[in-house]
């Protein structure tokens, strides 16, 4: 993955998945019907203004609640870029993977960083703000082989000859 | 050096000589549970992947819960996918208006002491209360069990708790999870295991247990385990040396220890609108209410309604108070019981087991201002109603005590 720069919008600690995508509407038919209610409950605003390669910072636990996939598609479909957060819910994290979108966990730039600062992403290996660097790590060898194949749909695919 | 109960499970399963956490191991997967809420996609995905075959249609369950009965047109839709998906696969395990997932999956035998289970659902940690280490996943990694049955797990840290002594009369299992939950915080336990043991929760019922393993993962656990006993193999009708392997061992290297004292315990409540703003019920005592909630597959057991009806019994409700029964099973118990009768009686509107009031998707919808005591899992903002409907988490006890003068009130 190569190096992008994006805008920043800021959300805080806990942000759960009836925030990314509540209930109600998860029985729309696709996730393209859902994105324009994403972060709803907290921010009615946020959906319509996030652009493509937009980047959400936000604090602990980001995803935490229901196993909804369609949280991480929601953020998928609005063309985030990526997420940057102190630490993830697990099946948030499991679930983001699966569907390609890139997770970062850092704890240090959610204190300097602004809403609409423009942040660059060097994907395993730094993040870089106002000339200043910032270290991240890279994810385990099982997951960067479901990235690499991009996503799990697409490594079960190989798997049964389908591409 | 020993093994934690998770690591005897997954170690077991996989057929290895040792285990430690933060591996990665691929465990053959015993069960797994699909509700209607996300058939759909598991259905669309499973197709994508280009699978002609479920690896096994008897480890399969289909159920039918966050949409019964329906509440807009679209909802047939989700039945109309499944039961297509039920036909061309030949699943036999379906229940279209039986109760709750996670309710269903204990009492009708799908998911067992030392079993590994995976849900289309984050409360799928509930079957811990037997002993199965069971967990919550989305609807593609889902897809990718139903064909290939296995699924990759990371070993996780084991976090002990250990409640011994006597609960006050006021107290119940509701109370203890909500005030760990307070302790470890919503991301306290994230990634890892919890294992509870101790002369209370020995002393406890499998359906409190339940209560326990259901709201683990609001702390972010990946599962929650209890060492069965006499009473989980009574309840999984199992036998006691087909899980005598079923316990931590006291050398386990357990990540942390944290002990409790029953008698410590007080009514407390998950306040708006994170689950871990957890306060003594005397600190919100008197908060004006607009509604009451018991039931879900947190506390909607044969036990909570049955606190419920010697609470309310002979006494009228002072605001709406809705009791949703977790399956057709214990509402049929509750009749017979007569709680039914009492809580009928006393004013409460009694709905089909189901999902929708808990997730805020059908019955008792709250509008700005709006205050519930719940006896559910969540109080995220919007889930039962607006953003900016107050809900306070608690136990039965707790919700049919402030029912009866529509204030928030501790339970005698």
């Amino acid at each position: 993955m190569n190096q992008f720069t994006g805008k920043v919008w800021v959300l805080g600690d806990d942000i759960d998945t009836d925030i990314i995508i509540p209930t109600d509407y998860l029985a729309l038919p696709t996730v393209e019907d859902m994105k324009q209610y994403g972060f709803s409950p907290l921010r009615p605003d946020l959906a319509s203004r996030i652009q493509e390669g937009d980047i959400i910072v936000a604090g602990k636990n980001f995803g935490c609640g229901s196993s909804r996939e369609q949280a991480p598609e929601i953020i998928k479909a609005l063309k985030v870029g990526c997420v940057i957060a102190k630490s993830y819910a697990r099946i948030f994290f499991r679930n983001s993977i699966n569907n390609g979108l890139l997770l970062i966990e850092n704890s240090e730039i959610q204190d300097v960083v602004k809403e609409g600062d423009m942040l660059t992403v060097n994907p395993g290996e730094y993040l870089e703000l106002n000339g200043k660097k910032y270290s991240i790590s890279t994810l385990p060898d099982n997951l960067m082989d479901i990235i690499n194949a991009g996503g799990l749909v697409k490594a079960m695919q190989k798997r049964n000859g389908v591409i | 050096m020993g093994y934690t109960l998770i690591e005897k499970i997954i170690k077991k399963n996989a057929g290895l000589e040792d285990i430690a956490p933060g591996q990665i191991v691929t465990v053959n997967v015993d069960r797994v549970m699909i509700h209607d809420i996300f058939i759909p996609f598991v259905a669309d995905k499973f197709q994508e992947m280009g699978f002609k075959k479920l690896w096994d249609p008897d480890k399969v369950v289909l159920i039918y819960d966050h949409l019964v009965p329906t509440s807009a047109v679209e909802d047939v839709r989700h039945f109309q996918i499944g039961d297509a998906f039920v036909e061309k696969y030949g699943l036999t395990h379906v229940h279209r208006r039986d109760g709750i997932c996670h309710q269903l999956m204990t009492e009708a035998g799908y998911a067992k002491p030392g079993d590994i289970v995976f849900g289309t659902d984050s409360h799928t940690t509930t079957y811990g209360c037997v002993g199965c280490f069971s967990s919550g996943i989305g609807y593609t990694e889902m897809a990718s069990i139903l064909g290939t049955g296995e699924m990759w797990v990371r070993v996780p840290e084991t976090i002990k708790i250990v409640i011994n002594g006597k609960l006050p009369a006021n107290v119940t299992s509701k109370d203890i999870i909500l005030r760990i939950i307070g302790d470890l915080r919503a991301d306290g336990a994230t990634y890892k295991a919890l294992e509870i043991t101790g002369s209370t929760v020995d002393e406890m019922s499998v359906a409190s247990r339940m209560t326990i393993s259901n709201m683990a993962v609001e702390a972010g656990a990946k599962c929650c385990l209890f060492r069965p006993d006499e009473k989980t193999c009574r309840y999984s009708e199992v036998s006691l040396e087909e899980t005598a392997w079923l316990y931590g061992d006291d050398d386990a290297d357990y990540e942390r220890i944290i002990n409790y004292k029953a008698e410590g315990f007080v009514p407390v409540c998950a306040c708006p609108s994170q689950v871990d703003n957890i306060h003594p019920v005397s600190d919100v005592e008197g908060t004006r209410i607009d509604q009451v909630f018991i039931g879900s597959c947190t506390n909607g057991r044969l036990e909570d309604l049955a606190v419920a009806a010697r609470i309310l019994e002979g006494k009228k409700v002072a605001c709406k108070c809705i009791i949703t029964p977790a399956s057709r099973k214990i509402y049929i118990e509750a009749i017979e019981a007569g709680y039914m009768d009492i809580l009928a009686k006393a004013g409460c509107i009694i709905t089909q087991p189901g999902c929708g009031l808990c997730c805020g998707r059908a019955g008792g919808i709250l509008t700005d201002g709006e205050k519930v005591v719940a006896t559910n899992n969540r109080n995220f903002l919007g889930r039962m109603g607006t953003s900016k409907v107050g809900i306070y988490l608690a136990s039965p006890a707790t919700a049919a005590t402030s029912a009866l003068t529509a204030t928030i009130s501790v339970p005698k």
